[in-house]
């Protein structure tokens, strides 16, 4: 651990954040995943918050997007503070939140059209040529206007989350959260999907979160970056500066090196001794 | 289009459902073999109803009348009093008709059947039949035969062995 | 010794919690039930999937139950020179316990399990917190609607194969052995009453089966773990808990309706 001790402290206040995350711990059973964690992602920019697999990213989509609570700790987004909402409010708060599922999430017995117009049937009284406007526009947006009657299961990967995209942005939120948006992608739809979410993020105004474990997509669109490892904030700041940055960590991280900090092996007793010692596996 | 289709089978679901439940209501149950609570109510008197239970049918001559509706007892004599509910067809049953408590075959259920008699005047709703035949009970007519046979009973009819063959 | 008593503590708590966990699913099923007039339509899609492709399943069942009825009734009544009570040994068996039993089995079979599977899926494929973090709460929009038309297909699904089961003892026995069908239907008539019968056995029972059934196909499919193993864990668990349960209500509801004490 003491190699993570390039920027410790509480995070910037940007001058105008969105979301911030003050003193936040949160453990399932015995397993602490994070330990006072400090976060501010700014409104109107695309932060990226990476760290290796199983360090606990999606579950910090999970707390912003109130589906569980933090053991301490506050997350405030738009100035609410999400763990002290009632069912009602947070419902409210979450009409103006985006999420893209890791796995797309489409409703698998509607059809891609139906898909992006669930949250305006659900939740506004428009008609059914407003709907069918709307959501003509959205589809145009990612580039499947003409896939509209097509099944979530004709669908490619990178197509479903394009979908998928289509219908977080349908009510027009303010911010979008992503999980994973890159995972199992092929380059060109990798390519696509960074693509989309930088011009979304400036063409609708929105701020954007990007939870992922993918450095270089990640980084050529994310204007900030925080780097997660075992329950705490390790790093952060713009891609140039994690570039140049002096920890041994961060370098491995983002350059993507196979052993350092982050040990190849598991832990584990010395490997002669185990090799040595009786027949217990 | 699709919709419509969807609204359409289940729509014949649940009418086939209704339909099976107006079957069994109709077809299947006692719902319908008397008009349940149509007719007129006689009642009679009997000294013993063995295994008699509401729901029986009454008869005359073998053809389904009415069934037993109530089966109490009357206080004063120790008698049983079957009530019976007799469609309102069969209204010119005779005053002086009987009524006994026979049995369906050696295992079967008890039932009441009539036995008409020849007056002019018919039995009306309150009415009583006054001519009653206790049903049979099993333990009892064994009980009188072999009461009959210990007292060396002369009737041959009582009698079940064989009798020796007269001598010639 | 006291590792036994240790796990057999473990067990009855886990039990209970479980019990309690499934009580306030329930809890949060009623309750949602209240929102679904504004949204008939999710009824009838539901109730399609589950009543009307279950339709065949129970037809043929039904039919051939009846007509084992008919046959195993006739050839032990025929001893007794009793195969005019044929329609009553048919119909009371159907009406009182096959009909509703079998129905539920079948049900638990059919629809139960693959409820489960497809409640337990749209959970492992995030379905379901896409929808809660789009604001939709899962219980209006997926469960209480299933839980619903569950609760309405059991009873029409009971007395479909009842009166489908008595048409094949029909079958057998008066069209193919020769009993005479108005004793047939005589006999039953006589015999089968409206309500401590038909309202008791179909309706009430079939009734508790349906509550029952939905009951742990929907809770078990919403705790299910989310991966394939999950859902094939608690598909399975679906259709064992649910025939347990309906034999064990079965047991009770019937002391209770016909029982002589």
């Amino acid at each position: 651990m003491s190699v993570i001790t390039t920027r410790p402290g509480a995070a910037p206040l940007h001058d105008d954040s969105l979301v911030t995350v003050r003193h936040l711990s949160f453990s399932r059973g015995e397993h602490r995943i994070f330990r006072d964690v400090d976060l501010s992602i700014p409104r109107g920019k695309v932060t990226a918050i990476m760290g290796p697999s199983g360090t606990g990213k999606t579950t910090l989509l999970h707390l912003i997007g109130g589906q569980i609570r933090p053991d301490a700790g506050r997350i405030e987004v738009d100035g609410i503070c999400v763990n002290e909402l009632g069912r009602k409010d947070l419902y409210q708060l979450r009409k103006r939140m985006g999420v893209l599922f890791q796995s797309g999430a489409l409703f698998t017995d509607l059809s891609v059209f139906d898909n992006v117009a669930f949250p305006l049937r659900e939740h506004t009284r428009l008609s059914e040529s407003m709907i069918r406007t709307l959501v003509l526009m959205k589809l145009e947006a990612v580039g499947l206007r003409g896939a509209r009657a097509l099944m979530p299961s004709q669908l490619s990967g990178g197509m479903s989350r394009r979908v998928a995209l289509a219908r977080a942005i349908a009510l027009d939120p303010m911010m979008i959260l992503y999980d994973e948006p890159f995972a199992g992608q092929d380059p060109i739809s990798m390519s696509v999907l960074v693509q989309l979410i930088r011009t979304l993020n400036d063409a609708l105004g929105l701020t954007s979160i990007i939870v992922s474990h993918d450095v270089k997509e990640t980084a050529t669109i994310a204007d900030y970056l925080y780097l997660i490892s075992d329950g705490q904030v390790v790093d952060h700041g713009t891609p140039e500066e994690l570039s140049h940055s002096t920890s041994p960590w961060v370098d491995q991280f983002i350059h993507a090196l196979p052993d350092g900090p982050m040990s190849f092996h598991y832990a584990a007793p010395p490997y002669e001794a185990d090799l040595l010692t009786g027949t217990s596996p | 289009m699709k919709q419509k289709n969807l609204e359409l089978a289940v729509g014949l679901f649940v009418a086939l459902g209704l339909a099976a439940f107006l079957m069994l209501a109709l077809k299947v149950s006692d719902l319908t073999s008397f008009g349940d609570d149509e007719g007129y109510r006689v009642t009679a008197k009997f000294e013993n109803i063995g295994g008699l239970k509401t729901q029986a049918p009454v008869t005359l001559s073998g053809v389904r009348i009415g069934r037993v509706v109530h089966i109490g007892l009357d206080p004063q004599s120790y008698e049983a009093v079957v009530t019976l509910l007799i469609n309102p067809k069969y209204n010119q049953l005779p005053d002086d008709s009987g009524a006994s408590i026979l049995t369906a075959g050696l295992l079967g259920e008890q039932y009441v059947g009539l036995d008409p008699g020849g007056m002019d005047t018919y039995l009306k709703d309150g009415g009583t039949i006054k001519l009653t035949q206790s049903a049979l009970v099993l333990e009892k007519l064994i009980g009188r035969l072999f009461a009959n046979i210990a007292s060396g009973g002369s009737s041959p009819a009582n009698t079940p062995a064989p009798a020796p063959a007269p001598a010639p | 010794m006291s590792d036994w008593l240790a796990a057999w503590g473990r067990f009855v708590l886990e039990w209970l919690s479980q019990l309690g966990r499934a009580s306030l699913f329930l809890l949060q099923m009623l309750r949602a039930l209240s929102f679904l007039f504004s949204r008939p339509g999710l009824l009838i899609k539901q109730l399609h999937a589950i009543g009307v492709l279950s339709l065949p399943i129970i037809l043929v069942s039904g039919l051939f139950v009846g007509m084992v009825l008919g046959l195993q009734g006739y050839s032990n009544l025929v001893d007794f020179g009793a195969t005019s009570s044929l329609g009553t040994v048919v119909a009371l068996s159907l009406i009182r316990e096959l009909g509703p039993v079998l129905t539920a089995l079948l049900y638990a079979g059919r629809a139960g399990s693959a409820l489960t599977a497809e409640i337990g899926l749209m959970r492992a494929t995030e379905q379901i917190a896409s929808m809660q973090m789009m604001a939709v709460d899962p219980f209006i929009r997926v469960l209480a609607p299933r839980f619903l038309a569950g609760f309405i297909a059991m009873p029409l699904l009971t007395g479909i194969f009842t009166a489908v089961g008595i048409l094949g003892g029909y079958l057998v026995a008066v069209v193919q052995l020769g009993v005479d069908g108005g004793s047939f239907w005589g006999q039953m008539q006589a015999k089968v009453q409206l309500f401590a019968d038909i309202s008791n056995g179909v309706f009430i029972k079939s009734a508790a089966f349906g509550l029952v059934a939905n009951w742990i196909a929907l809770f078990q499919g919403y705790q299910a773990a989310p991966t394939s193993e999950g859902v094939s864990l608690a598909t399975t668990r679906t259709v064992v808990d649910t025939s347990l349960a309906v034999l064990g209500l079965d047991f009770l509801l019937t002391a209770l309706m016909f029982g002589v004490w």
